[in-house]
């Protein structure tokens, strides 16, 4: 059911599309006024929502630490599981970012027989998002070549060894295989399972059906509906330079890759996606854990009147002299 | 602790890098330029029509060179029934002279490199 509504929500993105650029010739509508309001709503929603994280306070350090803490020189300390410094914090926030290394840690609990419980590796998880968040990437870097004059020689370069194998004109790049194979079996591995697709919410299926949609419309672009991208290049640049301009001479097409984009782009803050930027706020993966090595205040402590010895004694000096009692000033 | 400082530094490098392409044509001035290749003075037409040489003109060079390389089919007759043969040098070439302000200047324009000239020459014998 969930991944039904999703699927029907991004059906009538790209009927939308269609409708508006096929139909109705309302270009200006989805060429001009959609991306620059996804765009604002990603930049305002984005930043809103890392401000509002950066305003919850960590007065404790609340790593996870999966190893020996640092303690004793004689006792070896494993400093990427358990920092203690900023040097480790960085290594283990590094392979977190670039290698994903808690999916690496996924287990899988599987019964066996009777009541007998098996825990094993499940590295399939690890294994397609790696696959996915770098196909991405390459073609993230790769679409530079629409927003940028001159074009970048990273661009260029990318293109030519993700086409390294020349299958076809223009070449099949390599990337957007592995990228539509990623995202099936992200897909398929939530249909898959009974605990998964118990646990799937609608906001699970949808970026993944949006995603499927724009790598869909994409590679059908490239290689089945083409159209002239060079006027969409030239859109873009308007984009990018504001001095929007309506492209002409582009195919309807091209419009539902593009509102597609859009929408993933304006939701983006909203949704799962901003793990993204909340990878680099987590509090268990971001902190040293050096608790008993330096002092943490909290901050807001309410501050407690207190009255020393030495405050108590100015004030009985004279009494406690008289009554025989030793004081430590004169 | 809030660590308001990294946070926010963190914020802005990342703002920055995702809105490069505005940063960029604004550093170059270049988004608006036209980048119209030069078209052949002598002819009138392409192939086919200009829109579809603007879409499609790859797929069209890969059917070309499948028909001649696998089929040994040497004639293209287009829509309009003109007949080409179909060659890269002795047909795109011969109006195209000037490949540099034609093929290489759009291609530059999109990021493009086809690798045809590895092996194909233009008119001037150039590869
Ligand atoms: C008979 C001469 C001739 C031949 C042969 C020819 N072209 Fe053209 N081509 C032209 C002319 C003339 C134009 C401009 C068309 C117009 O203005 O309608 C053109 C336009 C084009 C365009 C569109 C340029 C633009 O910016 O609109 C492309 C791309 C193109 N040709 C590629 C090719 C390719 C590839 C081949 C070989 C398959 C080829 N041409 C063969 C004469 C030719
Ligand atoms: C109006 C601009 C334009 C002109 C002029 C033009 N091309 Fe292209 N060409 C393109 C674009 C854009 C692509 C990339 C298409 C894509 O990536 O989907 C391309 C791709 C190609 C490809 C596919 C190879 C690859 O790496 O993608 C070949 C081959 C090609 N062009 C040959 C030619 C030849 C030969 C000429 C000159 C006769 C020519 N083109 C002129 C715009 C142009
Ligand atoms: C490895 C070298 C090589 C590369 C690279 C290459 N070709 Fe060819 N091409 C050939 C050879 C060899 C023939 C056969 C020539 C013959 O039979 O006369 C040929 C034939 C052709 C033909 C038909 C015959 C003719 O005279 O043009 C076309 C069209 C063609 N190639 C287009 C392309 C295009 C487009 C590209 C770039 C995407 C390309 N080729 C890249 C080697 C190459
Ligand atoms: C989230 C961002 C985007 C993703 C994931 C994405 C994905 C893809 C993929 C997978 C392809 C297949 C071919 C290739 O990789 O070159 C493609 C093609 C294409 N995309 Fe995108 N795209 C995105 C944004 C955009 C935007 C903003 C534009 C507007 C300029 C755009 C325009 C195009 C065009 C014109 C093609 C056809 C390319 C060709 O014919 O070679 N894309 N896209």
């Amino acid at each position: 059911m969930n991944a039904f509504l999703s699927l029907v929500a991004v059906l009538a993105v790209m009927l939308a599309a269609y409708v508006g650029t096929g139909v109705l010739d309302a270009k200006f509508l989805f060429g001009t006024v959609l991306p620059y309001a996804a765009i604002a709503t990603f930049l305002i929603g984005f930043i809103y929502r890392i401000v509002d994280w950066a305003k919850s306070p960590v007065p404790f350090r609340i790593p996870t630490t999966c190893g020996q803490q640092k303690s004793l020189e004689w006792i070896k300390s494993d400093r990427l599981d358990n920092p203690h410094d900023t040097i480790g914090v960085i290594g283990r926030m590094a392979l977190e970012v670039l290698c994903f290394r808690s999916l690496f840690r996924d287990t899988k609990m599987e019964r066996h027989e009777e009541a007998t419980v098996v825990y094993g590796p499940g590295l399939w998880l690890w294994i397609g998002a790696l696959a996915f968040h770098y196909s991405f990437l390459v073609v993230f870097v790769r679409h530079l070549r629409f927003f940028t004059e001159p074009v970048p020689y990273v661009a260029v370069l990318l293109q030519r060894v993700d086409g390294f194998f020349q299958v076809g004109v223009p070449p099949v790049m390599a990337s957007n295989l592995f990228l539509l194979a990623a995202l099936a079996f992200l897909f398929a591995r939530r249909l898959w399972s009974p605990q998964l697709r118990y646990i799937s919410l609608a906001s699970d299926y949808f970026p993944l059906f949006l995603l499927i949609g724009i790598a869909g419309t994409g590679v059908l672009l490239r290689h089945f509906v083409r159209t002239d991208i060079v006027n969409v290049k030239e859109m873009a640049m308007g984009l990018v330079s504001f001095k929007p301009a309506i492209p002409k001479g582009v195919h309807w097409f091209f419009f539902l890759h593009l509102t597609l984009v859009a929408t993933l782009i304006a939701y983006f803050p909203f949704s799962k996606l901003m793990h993204a930027g909340g990878v680099f706020l987590s509090p268990t993966r971001n902190l040293a854990n050096n608790n008993r090595m330096v002092r943490h205040v909290n901050p807001w402590n309410a501050p407690v009147k207190v009255h020393t010895y030495e405050e108590y004694e100015d004030d009985f000096r004279d009494k406690m002299k008289a009554a025989g009692l030793p004081v430590e000033k004169e | 602790m809030y660590d308001t400082g990294k946070i926010m530094t963190g914020l802005a490098a990342v703002l920055v890098m995702l809105t490069l392409p505005f940063w960029y044509s604004a550093a170059t001035g270049k988004a608006v330029e036209k980048h119209d290749p030069v078209l052949p003075k002598t002819e009138k037409k392409c192939v086919e029509s200009r829109q579809y040489m603007r879409d499609s003109h790859m797929d069209l060079l890969n059917r070309w060179r499948d028909a001649v390389v696998r089929e040994d089919r040497h004639t293209y007759v287009s829509q309009d029934g003109t007949r080409y043969e179909m060659s890269l040098t002795n047909t795109c070439m011969k109006c195209h002279v000037e490949r540099a302000q034609f093929c290489d200047k759009c291609h530059t324009y999109m990021g493009e490199s086809p690798f045809c000239w590895d092996c194909h020459l233009d008119r001037k014998g150039v590869l």
